[in-house]
This record gives C-alpha cells, structure tokens and sequence, in this order.
C-alpha cells in the first residue's frame, strides 16, 4: 500500500441550525472542540444552546451545557424566548447543565496549588448520566476572571478540551473578544484550545447592526469562506443567510403568466416567464403601483394565490387606489388569493425581513409575490447588506417557482436609474421601464421593455394612459428621440429621412430593400 | 461552637494528599476537639460537587459557623486557611 496510514476524512456533525450546515459544508467537525468567538451581544450563548437544542429536537441526541457566566436558572428563562425549554429536557433526561457559574455571595480564597479537575469531574460526570453526544462550554472567558491564577486556568482548560475530545463529544466553546475586528478573544489562548474557529460579529455600519458569522479554520476539513449575515429570530433562534451557496441553481421555466394588462404581455413576447423576476423602474406616479396591482389581479384571475409586500402606502390607500382602477382587492382578499403586508421598512432589519418573508411565503405559499417599493428597503441597511437581502430575496423566490415583481422608485423626475436597479438589474429576468416624458407643454407616460430573458420583446417605447379601467399601452413615440433620457426631442420627418439617407449613403450590400420600415432607433 | 468543614478533593493525588495533611495540622493546633471534618472525592462523588458547584480541587468549605467560606489550594498558605476559616490566631489560646 502506498498510503498505509492514509487518515479517513473528517466526519460532520449536521448542527440543524437554518442554513449553518450549508456554509459548513455539512456541520461541525464530529467530535472536535469548535471555538465561538465573539464581543458581548453578537450571539454565541444562543449558538451554543441551539446546537443543543436542535441535537435533542432533530437529531435525537442528548446534550451538555455548562455555563461559566450566566447562571443555570438564568439560561433556562434567557433561552424560553426561543420555544427552548432546558428544564423539561433536564427532567426527561437529555440534557444536563453544568453550573459552574460564580456565586457572588461566597468569596473564594486561594492558598496553595488547587487544578480544575472538580469541574472536569462534573463535566465528565454529566456526559455520562445523559450519554451526551453534544456538549456547550459558555464561555471561557467568564472562569479566567473566577481564579486569581491565570496559567492554571489556561493549563485547566486545555485538559477540558482534551478530555472531550477523549469522551468523543462534539463540542462548542465560546470565548469573548474585545473588538469585531481584532485579536480572536481576549486572553489569547482560546484559540488554541479549540480545534476549529469561528466568529461571530455584531458590527455597527451605518447606524444599523449587522450580523455576521465566518468560519476562520476547520482543521483537515473544507468550509465556505468569509462572513455571512444572520439573523436571531424568535422562536427559531439563529438563522443564517447563506449567500454564495444559494445562487444560480434554480429552475427555469418556459410558462407563460399573465402581467394583469393584454397589452404588457404582448409586449413581453407573450407575458412574463413564471419563476422569473421582473422589476419596474419609474419616478414617483409614473404607474408602478398600478403596475403591481395589475399584476396581482391577472394572478388572481388566473387562479394563483398573490402576496403584496407594500412598504410605501397604507392597506388603506392600496385598496382604494385599486378600487379607482376597478379592481376589488378586499374581495381577493376574502377569497384567499391576496395577502398584503403593509409596514414601513424600519420595523425590521434587511436580514429580519428576509426570514418573514420567507416564513409568510412558507405559510401562505404564494404563486406571485409583488414588492412595492424594493427601493423602500434600501435605507434600512448598507449598501451592502441591501444587496445581499436583493440577492437573499430573488434566490429563494426562484427556487419556490415564484414569479417576483419588484418596483424601483428613481430618485429624479426624468429619467434616472436608482440605486436598487444598480444592484438588482442583473439579478433580475426582466426590466420594465416607465417614464414621464415632457412634450409640448404636457407630461405623457412612456413604457419600454428594456430586457426580457430568454424570448423576444417588442422595443418600442411606447406611450401609456392610465384611467379608471387601468394602464392602457399605445403607440410608441413617433418623431421623437431622448424619450428615456427624460429630454426627448422632436425630430421633423424630413429630419428622419436626412438621417436615414446617410445609411443609404453606405455600400450597396447594407442598403435596406425599399419599402422596408424604418425605425428611429439609431441601434438598428 | 462546633465548625463543620468540607473538604473536596480529586482521587488519591499529591495535592489531595498534601491538603489534607496540611489542614488537618492546622484545624488541630486551632480548633482541637471543635470541628468536624469530612473529606470527600470528587471522583467517587460527582453529584455532591455539582450540587455544591465546586470548580476547583482541592476547595475547602467551611459550612459552619456561618457565614459560607471557601478556600481553594493544597492548603499550603496558614495564613489564608485561616482567614477563611474566620480563626484568629491572637486571639486563641494556641501556642503555634
């Protein structure tokens, strides 16, 4: 043999915790000691009682929490918030705490050599009454400040990180640090004592928190790499966003839906692909809302239940404005085919937001989702994290086979793109344009179709009304060039054919078959 | 006044050794005929050290009279043992 002591791969040990196995490859390294480092508030008590929690409620494995810091009966009512009832595990035999919290009533005095080996005998013992195959130190930091002797508890805590290793368990230990971008914890030891790192940050930008987990080192195993955003929720405990693993893996599909507007649809080829993502750009009033409603009425008619998540205008003004157009969105409502979420994008974080929506479209399972305004959102996070929610957002709707209309509100009157069509334009299948256009002393409405992936579309911009039945599209702008920029200009037909003869003026074999239409777009 | 001492230590080490020895010295010169000490092993007795949440070995507690004192270590430093013991050795009629 030419590798006789070719070692077997390390094994993973899926953690259950949304999303954490993905950017882990599998799990936790199975029985090795994972060090969590993180500064106070960014998360790593939960993490360290989820990875318990989740091992007795989905794996049917039992667990061992021992806390440095907080006390037994603390933990047991902090974790209550997240549907975690340490006790009734305790009692069922799945659990055991370790208490190895300081009792500030008693004072400790030192006189001599002393080790630790009372709490590795607790832990040991603990292991042992549940047949624990998880266990959670939190944190390490908290004993280094319970004994005066700081090379004996350095000395102590290596023997505890042996002995798990020797018992077989997985486990977690958590450290803190200072600062979200420094030395990996504070005593500057932690960080050997574990096997595998990771860091938890809660990193203030901006005026907003975000949070983010980054596995630092796996030893003699893979593991995504760099920071990923995650979110505590209530209930569910950590949830992590796995960006880079998400993307580009959906379906697509050929079927053909119904925009809500005849004349849009042949627009479109034939209207929009289902699973796809359209976004609509245009300045305030231009008919985006309109847009979504029709939308959302063409779903309903159609059969498919609608979700409208609408972060501009209230319940109130949505209805009536529909009613205006002559859709009746109450009665959708009433029959099931419409939700709509009203709320001003503070209330959560880009990340919280995410993870509702995910949890209303697993509750309610939408065919079409409406996004009224994306634009709204972008001034809850950073640019960064608004692009990673985009991203989030568009991937899971995909893989639902949902069909995603997102509106995009440009920030000038004329013309213009937002920032949101920056960072979703090439996220998104297709791209509707709606624009004013001055002419003449009068404001009209134009409406392109900029992009549409995967089938033909009409080019035209055309000019659009909107009354109380709804948009009506007509003919496009005739004469006219600068339509988009916002300044169109007016262009004489003797103009036209000055420029059309200077296409003429090219050889023979370019030359157009008389007769043919001409087109004023200067593309072709 | 009888004082009720608990004494935990980890199996059959020299640290156990040594801390029981040295206590043991100490209680008898100061306390003679006035304590009662029990010696336990964390080792063979884990349940009584996680319900007294002791970390260290070895940790004596003195349990009566109170207040709840504990000293850590092989007991090795007079002086501290008997701050945690609440003795003052001016004040006995120990002769050292």
């Amino acid at each position: 043999m030419p590798h006789p002591q070719e070692k077997t791969p390390v094994e993973k040990l899926p953690t259950g915790i949304s999303s954490f196995d993905v950017i882990a490859r599998g799990g936790l390294p199975k029985t090795r000691t994972t060090l969590i480092s993180g500064t106070a508030g960014s998360g790593k008590t939960i993490f360290a009682v989820q990875f318990l929690a989740s091992g007795i409620l989905d794996a049917n494995e039992t667990g061992v929490f021992v806390t440095f810091e907080e006390s037994a009966s603390d933990i047991r009512q902090n974790m209550r918030s997240f549907g975690w009832d340490l006790q009734a595990w305790e009692q069922a035999g799945r659990l055991a705490l370790v208490d190895a919290s300081p009792d500030p009533d008693v004072e400790v005095i030192e006189s001599g050599a002393f080790d630790l080996g009372a709490l590795l005998a607790r832990i040991e013992h603990a292991v042992r009454k549940v047949n624990a195959k998880r266990v959670s130190v939190d944190s390490l930091g908290a004993i280094f400040s319970q004994f005066s002797d700081q090379s004996v508890v350095r000395r102590e805590l290596f023997r505890i990180a042996s002995a798990l290793k020797r018992m077989g368990v997985t486990a977690v230990l958590t450290a803190e640090r200072t600062a979200d971008y420094g030395p990996v914890a504070r005593f500057g030891v932690e960080e050997f004592i574990a096997d595998n790192v990771m860091i938890l940050r809660n990193v203030l930008e901006g005026e907003t928190r975000r949070r983010t987990i980054e596995i630092l080192k796996f030893r003699g195993t893979d593991h995504q790499k760099g920071e990923y955003p995650f979110t505590i929720v209530p209930e569910r405990g950590l949830v992590v966003i796995p960006l880079s693993a998400m993307q580009l893996r959906q379906k697509s599909s050929n079927v053909r839906i119904s925009s809500g507007n005849a004349e849009v649809d042949a627009m479109c080829g034939g209207g929009f692909f289902r699973d796809s993502i359209i976004l609509v750009s245009g300045a305030t009033g231009t008919g985006k809302t309109l847009t979504v409603t029709q939308f959302l009425q063409g779903g309903a008619a159609a059969g498919e239940r609608c979700l409208l998540l609408a972060f501009e205008e209230s319940r109130e003004q949505l209805f009536r404005n529909a009613t205006g157009w002559g859709f009746d969105f109450e009665k959708m409502e009433r029959e099931g085919m419409l939700r709509v979420i009203c709320d001003y994008p503070e209330v959560a974080s880009l990340e919280d937001w995410l993870i509702s929506i995910q949890a209303i479209v697993a509750d309610f399972k939408p065919q079409r989702i409406a996004v009224d305004s994306l634009s709204a959102l972008e001034r809850v996070g950073t640019m960064k994290g608004f692009r990673e929610f985009v991203i989030g957002l568009t991937s899971f709707i995909k893989h639902q086979e949902i069909t995603g209309l997102f509106t995009s509100t440009t920030p000038t009157l004329m013309g213009g793109a937002s920032i949101t069509e920056t960072h979703i334009s090439t996220l998104t299948d297709s791209i509707i344009l709606l624009r004013y256009v001055e002419m003449f002393g009068e404001m009209k409405r134009g409406l392109t179709v900029l992009k549409m992936r995967g089938s033909a579309h009409d080019k035209d911009i055309r000019e659009f009304t909107i009354d109380r039945h709804g948009m009506h599209v007509g003919r496009r702008f005739r004469n006219t060039t600068g339509v988009l920029a916002g300044t169109p200009v007016h262009v004489s037909p003797s103009d036209l054919e000055r420029v059309w003869s200077h296409y003429d003026a090219e050889p023979a074999q370019t030359r157009r078959p008389p007769g043919a239409r001409r087109s004023t777009d200067p593309r072709e | 006044m009888t004082y009720l001492l608990k004494l935990y230590v980890l199996g059959k080490t020299g640290k156990a050794e040594r801390a029981v020895n040295n206590l043991r010295e100490i209680c008898e010169h100061q306390l003679a005929g006035a304590y009662e000490l029990q010696i336990i092993d964390v080792l063979e007795n884990p349940q009584l050290a996680e319900d007294e949440k002791i970390l260290a070995t070895p940790t004596l507690i003195k349990q009566l009279p109170p207040p709840l004192r504990r000293v850590i270590g092989d007991m090795s430093d007079r002086d501290k043992v008997l701050l945690g013991l609440e003795v003052h050795p001016d004040t006995t009629s120990s002769n050292g």
